[in-house]
């Protein structure tokens, strides 16, 4: 059993190790690649939408491939990109920078992103399978009720799936984070990024499960024959955007607080300075997490739920800009007088700043309800949830993806082209978007097709056209940096920026299976920039060297994870030609098959948990010998 | 190694063998958080209930007044408690190193579960039989989905205690197994509360 990193394998066993790890550093690859493919296709969605609305009365895209086209847009980038990909930067530091050998529940974290890898793969079938959904990435009822065929099926099945990895994965983090921290290691010292984690983990937990509620109606209603949307029978249509909404404001916080965790640690390493108002900046992360559920309401202004639901709504959307803009001034202060390095990853966290602000501000308008009924479904409310989700989430990701990948990959991404990447996405999302804000002022809806010839959209439209292609530009110089720097493979030592204040730094490259021989002492915020500073550049072990306990690898989270997306084939296709059943499907033929593979499907799930319930699990221990012998190794090659 | 080792002598038997070991420690604070989450979703499933309660198609259709017995609620209530208390007799004995006595409360709890499970198909074999459907109407759905989630959530909890039931049977008690056995306690308990809540929500002011 005692690992197998170190050995040369064949492909073959390189694959079994992958679908089978509990490895955090591994489980983090998988997240990156999957979220990464999954990013590129958004990308490609974003591409063709945009090539549709260049000039006016196009017919590139069809009125429904329109819409299956921002339904997946939307879909693919929160649900499939954006969150996997803040995971696996968690994944790749968090046990890290704690101090922990693991998460938690090292295979629920396997069980976690194979989840999220089936869900994803379901919901994309959809293209193949008789059409995308195609109701906007909400999924309105009164849409998604009606529209006809399996689109919404691939959706609410393909979500469900991959949510409950995310649920799964966010129980993970918060427990990691209570349980697994080193000596030393006080809720008051952790790491930004650390503490981001917490925060969003913990809105994890409460803001999924009223998403698979609400999912749950839809499913019942499209699949076995239930009222909840069905307005004849006594049904209601905005529940589904109550439950929507209530995951959905507090899941824009989940992706932008670890978002927040990225650039703080950006702007303390290279600004050289400890992050300014590092307890302010603790108690604005946990101000936003907690306001973000009392805010969903300012989706659903134009609903009619009545002017006192809109003012609270509205007065707690505005105070949420307290908390942040004590982030903005805190980040400002903390390269205030800082020893400023120009690199990738910083030169993303400088542009974030003027570029998540003006998406600040321009929520903040929208806040005031009577005037959101003016921006209400036009080109506005797109630029603004552009500016914050590309302008805070999408440059944290491509700076987390540089400043981290040393941690993943032992090898630095080349500079040059990180910084050409920069300045063509820099420029290219600013193009596209700023002018959208005004197209949206001007009266142009979003979620249309096409618009006519003047009506002064014209000239707007091809400019954010053009600004989408140098987006597209920057990330093909991505995806070459990252395949130039992958075919070089030139290794790094530790601490390769040099100025690494926290603990992942603190290891060597490759990062040991087990994290750490020794499980370190922290004695301050920003542990390795303390022992630098006052001690020898090393942490100090706060264990002695001996035998410690390391999971096992399993196979059971990819079946688990496999007869959910078999039975979800069976949920699907069993309404189908039923009498009961709604418009949309109840003129297909009948498939008998599909309540036995549903089943099926389930019953593998099931007797997986039945088999991972009773059979002990208790790890492996990795010796001391083993350790001595790696720590030798490392002492010969380190110099 | 340590956490392999059963039938553990009582002077060396941790007072709290769930949380000995690292692992048991994650466990339970992994549940709770857990059971955080699962309050939201029975929070929703509440929410949705309360919308849609006697929100019927037509007239003709029963409502809630109609259809709730309180009597029945009662003792489907009682034996759920019930179960509750027995779960918390076998941790006791778990805590106390006593396997046997810890294996026949844990039957018992499965017992009771096992009534309650039975008294609830009863009922909506009842209500199925007076019209009142998952397929007939708004609070049709909004109903069967609510009492349908708690009721999946017992019959996991009673296929989890058999498993740990039997599978324990052979091998005795270790913080290993000591740590599965609370976290299930701590899954029962809290069926037991979301079910004080349908009593009170839907039963009691159903009928009121």
């Amino acid at each position: 059993m005692a690992q197998t990193s170190a050995r040369k394998q064949g492909v073959g066993s390189v694959i079994w190790e992958y679908l089978t790890t509990v490895d955090h550093k591994k489980i983090a690859i998988l997240y990156l690649i999957a979220g990464g493919f999954f990013f590129v296709l958004g990308g490609i969605e974003a591409m063709l939408i945009r090539i549709q609305l260049a000039v006016p009365n196009n017919d590139f895209l069809s009125a429904g491939l329109f819409n299956e086209m921002i339904t997946m847009h939307g879909t693919t980038m929160i649900f499939l990109a954006a969150m996997p990909l803040l995971f696996a930067f968690m994944n790749a530091t968090v046990p890290l920078q704690i101090g922990a050998r693991d998460l938690a529940f090292p295979f629920l974290n396997s069980l976690g992103v194979w989840l999220f890898i089936f869900g994803g793969i379901f919901l994309n079938l959809s293209w193949f399978m008789g059409g995308a959904p195609d109701a906007g990435w909400t999924s309105y009822a009164s849409l998604s009720i009606a529209s006809p065929g399996h689109g919404i099926d691939f959706y609410a099945l393909g979500l469900q799936i991959s949510g409950a990895g995310t649920l799964i994965t966010g129980i993970n983090f918060a427990t990691t984070i209570i349980t697994m921290r080193a000596p030393g290691m006080t809720y008051m010292r952790m790491p930004l990024m650390t503490w981001t984690t917490l925060v969003a983990s913990v809105l994890i937990v409460f803001a999924f499960p009223p998403l698979t509620i609400g999912i749950f109606l839809l499913i019942f209603d499209r699949m076995f024959g239930s009222n909840f949307f069905i307005v004849e029978a006594g049904g209601n249509t905005i529940i589904w955007e109550h439950l929507f909404w209530i995951f959905g404001h507090p899941e824009v916080y989940i992706l932008i607080l670890p978002a927040f965790g990225i650039f703080s640690e950006i702007f303390a390493t290279f600004a050289r300075k400890r992050l300014f108002g590092y307890s302010a900046m603790v108690f604005a992360t946990v101000l936003i997490g907690f306001f973000g559920f009392m805010v969903w309401a300012h989706h659903m202004f134009t609903v009619g739920l009545g002017p006192t639901a809109n003012a609270i709504f509205a007065v707690a959307t505005m105070a949420i800009a307290v908390p942040t803009g004590i982030k903005i001034f805190n980040w400002i202060a903390t390269i205030w007088g800082g020893s400023i390095e120009f690199t990738t990853p910083m030169l993303y966290a400088l542009a974030f700043i003027p570029s998540f602000t003006m998406g600040g501000v321009t929520g903040i308008m929208q806040a005031a309800a009577p005037a959101d009924y003016q921006y209400h479904d036009s080109y506005f409310i797109v630029a603004h949830f552009h500016y914050v989700i590309v302008g805070g989430v999408v440059f944290a990701l491509l700076a987390g993806l540089h400043y981290y990948w040393p941690i993943m990959f032992n090898t630095m991404l080349n500079e040059t082209l990180g910084k050409i990447t920069f300045w063509f996405f820099f420029i290219g999302f600013h193009m596209t978007f700023l002018i959208q804000h005004f197209l949206g002022l001007w009266g142009m809806p979003r979620r249309v097709f096409t618009y006519l010839d003047g009506q002064g959209y014209n000239a707007a439209n091809m400019i954010s056209t053009i600004g989408a292609f140098l987006m597209a530009i920057a990330v093909i110089v991505l995806v070459v940096n990252i395949i130039i720097t992958l075919v070089k493979n030139e290794r790094v030592g530790m601490d390769p920026w040099g100025d690494g204040r926290t603990l992942e730094w603190s290891i060597p490259l490759p990062v040991p299976y087990y994290n750490f021989a020794q499980i370190p002492l922290v004695r301050g915020l920003d542990a390795y920039w303390v022992e630098k500073k006052e001690g020898n550049g090393k942490m100090m072990p706060s264990e002695s060297l001996g035998d410690f306990h390391m999971p096992n690898n399993s196979i059971l989270p990819v079946v688990m994870s496999l007869g959910l997306f078999i039975a979800a084939f069976g949920a699907m296709y069993f309404p189908d030609g039923k009498e009961w059943a709604i418009d949309a499907v109840s003129g297909l033929d009948t498939k008998p098959w599909a309540l036995p593979v549903l089943m099926i499907g389930l019953a593998i799930t099931f007797v997986s948990m039945g088999i991972r319930s009773w059979k002990d699990d208790l790890g492996y221990y990795v010796t001391k010998e083993e350790v001595e012998r790696d720590l030798e190794e490392l002492e010969r090659g380190g110099k | 190694m340590a956490n392999m080792e059963y039938n553990v002598p009582t002077e060396r038997w941790p007072a709290h063998p769930e949380t000995a070991t690292q692992e048991g420690q994650n466990k339970f604070v992994g549940f709770w958080i857990f059971l955080a989450g699962e309050t939201a979703l029975f929070a929703s499933l509440f929410a949705t209930y309360l919308a849609l309660k006697d929100s019927v198609p037509s007239d003709d259709h029963l409502l809630a007044a109609d259809l709730f017995h309180l009597p029945l609620a009662f003792v489907m209530t009682m034996l759920l408690l019930t179960s509750s208390l027995t779960s918390v007799y076998a941790v006791y004995h778990m805590r106390n190193n006593n396997f046997q006595k810890m294996q026949l409360w844990l039957g018992i709890t499965v017992l009771l579960g096992a009534s309650f499970l039975a008294l609830e198909i009863y009922e909506f074999v009842e209500y199925t039989g007076l019209g009142h459907t998952f397929r007939s109407s708004a609070f049709g759905s909004a109903f069967y989905f609510l009492i349908g989630t708690h009721g999946f959530h017992v019959i996991v909890g009673l296929i989890w205690a058999t498993l740990l039931i039997l599978r324990n049977a052979k091998r005795g008690l270790s913080v290993y197994t000591a740590a599965k056995v609370n976290t299930f306690a701590l899954y029962w308990h809290f069926i037991d509360v979301v079910w004080v809540f349908i009593f009170t929500i839907v039963y009691l002011l159903g009928v009121l």
